[in-house]
């Protein structure tokens, strides 16, 4: 692995501007758009995108972090930091991931979850776990470092996952729902928490929510997509189109015939 | 772009090569059997291409009776076992029943062929225990002068291959239900009026079976074709016909060589007639189905049939556990009279004798294992890892092995063994190669994989996608995600594969035999050499060390898991 340029990040031109810009990001899918995007993202600025299911709002978040199924095809430029994401590799690209589950690797502990992301610059046991506990005291959930990911309740496996997160030290978040599966109670408090911690790191993020309070408290813009809206537009996708269009690239690759 | 093209055509390469590399075998040695059926072989003096083999096979004394008891065997054995598996999960899915048979039947994918048929043969023998339970109540002092162990119909031979497959694909179908959502569609049946049975069968059953398929032909492919089961419990005069096959081959009298082939060229036909008659029977069972469920009969009163369904499963499970309980007994018998039903006095002079004989087959058989099954492993992880790769995001876009794939994998579990492994000994002769470690191994590869990758597809593709994505949005590479992530979450998977693949190994009489050409003796092929020999003693000893290895493995496999996970409670319902 290539630990310098892991610890560096990217390697940017300095400084032509700050946050995530999307440049003409248009996605389609066997010819059709799905969406189009121009935007801004200030550092501690929170993007929030609605629109209703198969609207090609997590075909965003893949292309943005670098998992676009090859069944899709995407124009456009997404420039963090003054650096071009789109040709690096997704390890490289340095962006967070937070989903609707909390995805904690359940072979580990929560502690070695948190070292699994912390970067290997950091040196030494003690250190490392230092880093890792005062992390976990971040999200409120000190002494948790030997617990089972298994034994967390939902609220805390999200803020642990919240927790390994940011330990990488993203410079750039993507929350696909990452509320939607908390309770009503911890859904606010959980929010706070993540909200408050793109702020104070000055992260740039994007969130993906069917849920008007969530785009309230994330306090950003709003682009809703699939709708024709004049901000994002696009088409939600066709369904028939999608499945059509994997049924033969499934029967392309079983022939060989590529 | 074009970086991401290259990207992904590497994976489709390897997808490919891979199984290409376990089919070559098969291709080899059938190419390698046609040549000398039609008569050609330098190497033995047959320089031109002639019938003549065939002419010779056919006026082979007992021929078709040959050829009828490995169809009826091949058809049989199949429909015994899948019925007695429909019958049993349709009277006892979801019951304290199927959990039971769950856990006694599970060990029971450890006891080799060999060694399932020994016990049954000393259970049903007219010395065994059947007849020695028999005897006081019918009042006879000596065993009943009948022939059952060898009947000629080959009805012991199919109860021997019942008693080893029923359970196996039983296993499989606890597998299989899983996805077969069973519970709602037992529900919406039996509110709808159906009996346990009825709904099972036309509700639940086709999913489940569809999955089951290929493991079904698996088995009428080898009780078609099965050498060792036939060597213990079958007839002999006339032996099914892969037996004679290697009788033939193994003849001091080279010229039988050529016969031998073209009757490995028949064997195939055998099978593949074999294969087609299931088909065929699998299309008329499908419409009587699909007649019951257009008739609406309910039958809601099933109890008798529930009872009544449990005894094939029981029957096959008890005879091997049994079997094998009879056959420590033996190995540790003094002397043993008929009617007694336990052995009078017990000692360890059996084994004092057998073990330093056994020692060495044992080592080569555990080496040949091990190194196989890890082999297998290592080919089916990259395989499968590729396949993956191939698909980098979607969630919910199910990943599975293109069709051609699959079938070129599972190609030599549908072949029968001994019509490609005649074409592959001689292709071996023909290049001047000894039988060696290296050279076994490679041979129980192409038989050991397909189970690996049976056993690890499945769960390999169903590991959520996202836990790679937050590891490589961690900074992870691919290699570090497959080692720290994708391979620890499924420990229980990859053991239990390598357990499956290792007693394939075990398991195997005829490509050690053919391969290994008498010089590199496993545990299996010293057993079975022993059947003609009946000193059961002996027997009894050899078939227990045989299962002994296999049983080790899923022991293992089954309990290292648990102490890896240290405890984590995800990992152990895993």
């Amino acid at each position: 692995m290539n630990v310098v340029a892991h610890a560096r990040g990217p390697d940017v031109a300095p400084c032509v501007g700050e946050g995530l810009i999307l440049r003409d990001v248009e996605i389609a899918l066997a010819g059709r758009r799905l969406l189009r995007l121009d935007r801004h993202v200030a550092p501690g600025e929170t993007l929030t995108v609605m629109g209703p299911s198969g609207s090609g709002k997590s075909t965003l978040f893949a292309f943005v972090a670098g998992f676009l199924d090859p069944a899709f095809t995407a124009k456009g430029s997404v420039i963090l930091n003054g650096g071009e994401l789109t040709g690096l590799a997704p390890r490289r690209r340095r962006v967070g991931l937070l989903f609707q589950d909390a995805l904690l690797f359940p072979h580990m502990s929560v502690g070695e979850n948190l070292l699994f992301a912390l970067a290997p610059t950091v040196r030494g046991r003690r250190a490392r776990r230092e880093a890792a506990e005062r992390m976990l005291a971040e999200v409120g959930l000190a002494d948790t470092f030997c617990r089972d990911p298994a034994t967390l309740s939902g609220g805390q496996a999200a803020r642990v996952a919240l927790a390994r997160t940011l330990l990488a030290e993203p410079k750039l978040l993507l929350l696909d729902e990452p509320f939607s599966r908390l309770d009503q109670a911890l859904r606010a408090a959980t929010r706070d928490l993540v909200f408050s911690r793109i702020r104070e790191r000055a992260i740039p993020a994007i969130l993906v929510t069917h849920d008007p309070a969530d785009a309230a408290a994330a306090g950003g813009d709003v682009v809703v997509i699939g709708e024709g809206e004049a901000e994002g537009e696009g088409a939600a996708i066709d369904e028939a189109a999608l499945a059509s269009r994997k049924k033969n690239e499934a029967l392309a690759s079983s022939e060989g015939g590529r | 772009m074009a970086d991401e093209r290259r990207g992904r055509s590497f994976p489709l390469l390897v997808t490919y090569a891979v199984p290409c590399l376990l089919a070559l075998p098969v291709g080899v040695g059938l190419v390698g059997v046609v040549l000398p059926a039609f008569g050609y072989l330098p190497a033995l003096g047959g320089e031109h291409l002639s019938l003549e083999p065939f002419r010779q096979l056919v006026a082979m004394p007992g021929l078709g009776v040959s050829v009828l008891l490995s169809l009826a065997s091949g058809l049989l054995t199949t429909a015994v076992s899948t019925l007695g598996v429909a019958l049993f999960l349709a009277a006892f899915h979801g019951t304290a029943g199927d959990r039971l048979a769950r856990r006694l039947l599970a060990p029971l994918l450890a006891v080799p062929h060999a060694a399932a048929a020994f016990g049954l043969a000393f259970l049903i023998a007219p010395s065994g225990l059947f007849f020695r339970l028999l005897a006081e109540p019918l009042g006879f002092d000596r065993p009943p002068d009948l022939l059952i162990v060898g009947d000629p119909l080959g009805l012991a031979m199919m109860a021997g291959l019942v008693a080893k497959e029923m359970p196996f694909l039983l296993l499989v179908a606890f597998a299989a239900l899983l996805q077969a959502d069973p519970e709602r569609r037992m529900q919406l049946s039996a509110s709808l009026g159906y009996g346990r049975v009825t709904a099972f069968l036309l509700a639940v059953w086709p999913g489940v079976y569809r999955q089951i398929r290929l493991p079904v032909l698996a088995v009428a492919a080898y009780a078609s074709g099965v050498v060792d089961v036939a060597l213990i419990l079958g007839p002999s005069l006339p032996a099914p016909l892969a037996v004679r096959l290697v009788a033939w081959m193994n003849d001091p009298d080279l010229s039988l060589r050529f016969v031998a082939s073209a009757g490995a060229l028949m064997q195939l036909a055998v099978t593949a007639g074999v294969l087609l008659l299931w088909i065929a029977g699998e299309r008329l069972v499908g419409a009587l189905r699909r007649g019951a469920t257009a008739g609406g009969r309910r039958s809601a009163e099933d109890r008798a049939l529930r009872l009544a369904a449990s005894v094939p499963v029981a029957i096959a499970g008890a005879s091997v556990f049994f079997g094998l309980s009879w056959l420590f007994l033996w190995s540790i018998a003094g002397f043993w009279a008929f009617p007694d039903i336990l052995p009078p006095s017990v000692d360890l002079s059996t084994w004092n004798r057998t073990l330093p004989n056994a020692a060495g087959p044992l080592a080569t058989t555990f080496l040949v294992a091990i190194l196989s099954a890890s082999l297998a492993l290592v080919l089916v992880v990259i395989m499968l890892e590729a396949r993956r790769r191939q698909f980098r995001a979607a969630a919910g876009r199910p990943v599975r092995l293109p069709r051609m794939v699959a079938g070129l994998i599972y190609l030599p579990l549908i072949v029968p063994q001994i019509a490609f492994l005649f074409g592959l000994q001689v292709t071996l002769l023909s290049l001047d190669l000894e039988p060696s470690i290296p050279l076994l191994v490679a041979a129980h590869l192409v038989f050991v994989a397909p189970y690996v990758a049976l056993a690890l597809a499945d769960p390999w593709f169903a590991v959520d996608p996202r836990y790679e994505q937050v590891a490589a949005s961690l900074g992870h590479g691919a290699v570090a995600t497959l080692f720290r992530i994708r391979l620890p979450m499924l420990t229980h998977a990859v053991l239990t594969a390598l357990a499956i693949g290792f007693a394939t190994s075990v398991g195997q009489y005829l490509p050690t035999l053919l391969i290994g050409a008498g010089r590199l003796p496993t545990i299996t092929t010293e057993a079975v050499a022993l059947a003609s020999g009946g000193n059961r003693r002996v027997i009894g000893a050899y078939a227990l060390l045989q299962t002994l290895l296999p049983f080790l493995a899923f022991t293992l496999s089954g309990t290292l898991p648990r102490l890896l996970s240290r405890g984590r409670l995800a990992m152990r319902r895993a």
